[in-house]
C-alpha cells in the first residue's frame, strides 16, 4: 500500500531544472525543431500518435522532443493531454479501399490489380549502418516515376467476391441503423467484449507486447496459419456529419497502416469452408504493429470460431488488460514512489518471523540435545 | 431537389479542399478577391477532439479508432452571411479564414467566383501534389517471379 508524503519540494524543483537541462543537450549544438522531429524521425512520431490515441503530428512531436525520446513517456504525455479537450464529432467510419496509396504489398498473391508497390520500406535494405548518414546533409537521390494507377483493389475484397473468405459486413439493427461501437474512453471495458472493443484497444496497444504476442501464436500458441493479404499504408479522408450543414462533409486526411491477415479456414453445414480474418488498423506508418494487432485480433477470435483457447495470445482478458502501455508503466513504475510505511511494517513483521524462527530453532536444538543424550544412554 | 444535393456536393468539396490547404496558399488565393469583410464569431472558434472509426476487415463493424485534433469556426459576415469550418488540426487561423471563404460561397451569386478564385487554385495544387506522390510509389512497383524449384526439374 501507498501512503502519501509531503516535503521535497525543492528538491523536485531542482530536479526538474535539472531535467530540462539535460534534455537540452550541449548548448553549442541547435535545439531540434518539432519540423524536424516529425519530418526527420516520422515514425517515432506515428508511434507516439498511435499509442496516446491522438491523431496530431505537431503535439506528438512535441511530447518525443519534452520526453528526450523516450516513446511511452512520450505517449502518457499524449494521452494527458487529450484529455483536456473536448469531443466535438465522432467520424463516419473511414474507407480503406479509397486510401491515396503509399505502400501496398500482397503476400497472397503475386499478380493483382494495382500491383505491389513497395513505397518507402526498410524491407530489402542490407541493414548496413550508413556512412552518409553521419555528416550533415545527403545528396538527394534521383526518384524514380511511373505512371499511376487508379484503384487499387483491396485483396480481402478480392476474396471476398468469390466467397473465399469469411464476409465482413456493417453491424445493423432491424431498421437498418448501424450499431454505435462501445469507447473505452468513455465507459471503463467490462468483460467479455465485443470484437469492436478488442480492436480499439488494441489499435492503442504497445507495439512490442502485441508484437510478442503476435510471434507467440506463430510459434504455436494459439496458431492459426496467417497469410499477410495485404498491407496497405497511406492517407485515407476522414468525414464527419455536421447538424450545422444537414450533411456529411470530409475535414482532412490521416496517414493509417492497414493489415488484412488471411488465416485457415472454418466451415459448417450452412456455410462451405472459408478463410478466416485477422484485421490491424494503425495510426501513421506503422506496418509491424498493424501485422502484430491483425495476429492477435485473429487470435482472440478463437471462441467465435469454436477453436480451443489455450494460448495467451487467445485469452482477451489476458491481452487486452495488459497491452496499455501507459497503465502498464504506471502500476510498474508506482513501486518507486515513496512505500516508506508499508515497509516498515513489513521490516516489522519479517523481524517478528525471524525472531520466531530462531526461538523455534532453539528450542529444537535442545530437544535434539536431550533426544541424543537418551539415546546415548 | 437536385438543386440542393448539387449544392451540397459543391459545399463537401469546398470543405474537402478547405480542410487540406496549406494556410499561406489560402491566404494567398484569398487576397486576390481584394475583399475584406466585416467578421464576427457565432461562437468561439474551438479546438476539440474527433472520434476517428475504422471497419473491422475495412468493410465489416465499426470501431473507434483513436481521436484526432480538429478545430472549428463559424462565422457571420457584415451582410449577414453565415459560414462553417471544420478541419483536422489545431490551425485557427485557417480554421477562420476557410469559414469567411464558406460564408461568401453562401451567396450563389459570389458561390463561382470563389470557386474560381479560391478553391479551383488550390484543389489544382493538391491535386498535383498527389499525382506527384502517386508516380514516386509507382515507380516502386515490383514483379517478383517465382523461382522454378530444383525437384520440379
Amino acid at each position: 500500500m501507498y501512503v502519501a508524503v509531503k516535503g521535497g519540494e525543492k528538491a523536485i524543483e531542482n530536479a526538474h531544472r535539472l531535467l530540462d537541462e539535460k534534455r537540452r543537450g550541449d548548448r553549442r549544438l541547435p535545439a531540434l525543431s518539432l519540423e524536424q522531429i516529425a519530418g526527420q524521425l516520422a515514425l517515432a512520431v506515428d508511434r507516439v500518435m498511435a499509442e496516446g490515441a491522438l491523431y496530431d503530428r505537431e503535439l506528438a512531436a512535441l511530447a518525443v522532443k519534452q520526453a528526450r525520446g523516450d516513446m511511452i513517456e512520450a505517449i502518457f504525455l499524449l494521452r494527458a493531454y487529450r484529455t483536456t479537450l473536448p469531443r466535438f464529432y465522432e467520424s463516419l467510419p473511414v474507407d480503406t479501399g479509397a486510401m491515396g496509396i503509399e505502400r501496398r504489398i500482397s503476400a497472397c498473391f503475386k499478380d493483382l490489380p494495382g500491383g505491389q508497390l513497395l513505397g518507402p520500406t526498410f524491407d530489402y535494405t542490407h541493414r548496413l549502418l550508413d556512412p552518409d548518414l553521419t555528416g550533415e546533409e545527403v545528396e538527394p537521390n534521383d526518384l524514380g516515376t511511373a505512371e499511376a494507377n487508379d484503384a487499387v483493389m483491396r485483396v480481402s475484397d478480392i476474396l471476398a467476391a468469390d466467397g473465399m473468405i469469411e464476409s465482413e459486413e456493417p453491424l445493423v439493427d432491424e431498421d437498418g441503423v448501424e450499431a454505435t461501437p462501445g469507447d473505452m474512453t468513455r465507459r471503463p471495458l467490462s468483460y467479455p467484449l465485443s470484437r469492436e472493443q478488442r480492436l480499439q484497444a488494441l489499435a492503442r496497444g504497445d507495439e512490442g507486447f502485441l508484437l510478442a504476442l503476435g510471434y507467440s501464436t506463430q510459434r504455436g500458441y494459439g496458431r492459426n496459419h496467417p497469410f499477410a493479404g495485404e498491407i496497405r499504408i497511406g492517407l485515407v479522408e476522414v468525414e464527419v456529419d455536421l447538424p450545422e450543414l444537414g450533411h456529411a462533409v470530409p475535414i482532412g486526411r490521416v496517414r493509417l497502416t492497414e493489415c488484412q491477415m488471411v488465416n485457415q479456414f472454418r466451415g459448417s453445414s450452412e456455410t462451405p469452408p472459408q478463410f478466416t480474418r485477422g484485421y490491424g488498423l494503425v495510426f501513421g506508418q506503422s506496418e509491424r504493429k498493424a501485422m502484430s494487432m491483425a495476429l492477435v485480433d485473429r487470435a482472440l477470435r478463437a471462441r467465435d470460431f469454436g477453436e480451443d483457447v489455450l494460448a495467451p495470445a487467445q485469452d482477451e482478458e489476458f491481452v487486452v488488460s495488459h497491452c496499455d502501455n501507459v497503465q502498464a508503466t504506471g502500476f510498474v513504475e508506482h513501486l518507486k514512489l515513496p512505500h516508506y510505511v508499508d515497509f516498515q511494517s513489513e521490516l516489522q513483521l519479517i523481524r517478528t518471523l525471524r525472531q520466531e524462527w530462531a526461538e523455534a530453532r532453539e528450542s529444537d536444538a535442545d530437544g535434539d540435545e536431550e533426544f541424543g543424550r537418551e539415546a546415548a544412554e | 431537389m437536385p438543386g440542393v444535393a448539387q449544392a451540397n456536393i459543391r459545399r463537401r468539396d469546398r470543405f474537402a479542399v478547405l480542410a487540406r490547404c496549406e494556410l499561406d496558399d489560402l491566404e494567398q488565393q484569398f487576397r486576390t478577391l481584394g475583399l475584406n469583410p466585416e467578421v464576427t464569431f457565432l461562437r468561439p472558434i474551438e479546438t476539440g477532439l474527433v472520434m476517428l472509426r475504422g471497419r473491422a476487415g475495412g468493410t465489416g463493424a465499426a470501431f473507434n479508432l483513436g481521436e484526432a485534433t480538429v478545430t472549428r469556426a463559424s462565422v457571420r459576415l457584415g451582410d449577414g452571411r453565415i459560414g462553417h469550418s471544420v478541419a483536422l488540426g489545431r490551425d485557427r487561423k485557417r480554421a477562420t479564414l476557410a469559414a469567411v471563404v464558406d460564408a461568401l460561397a453562401a451567396e450563389a451569386d459570389d458561390e463561382q467566383r470563389i470557386e474560381t478564385a479560391i478553391i479551383a487554385p488550390l484543389r489544382q495544387k493538391l491535386a498535383e501534389e498527389d499525382r506527384r506522390e502517386a508516380e514516386l510509389v509507382a515507380a516502386t512497383k515490383v514483379d517478383f517471379f517465382t523461382m522454378v524449384r530444383g525437384e520440379d526439374e
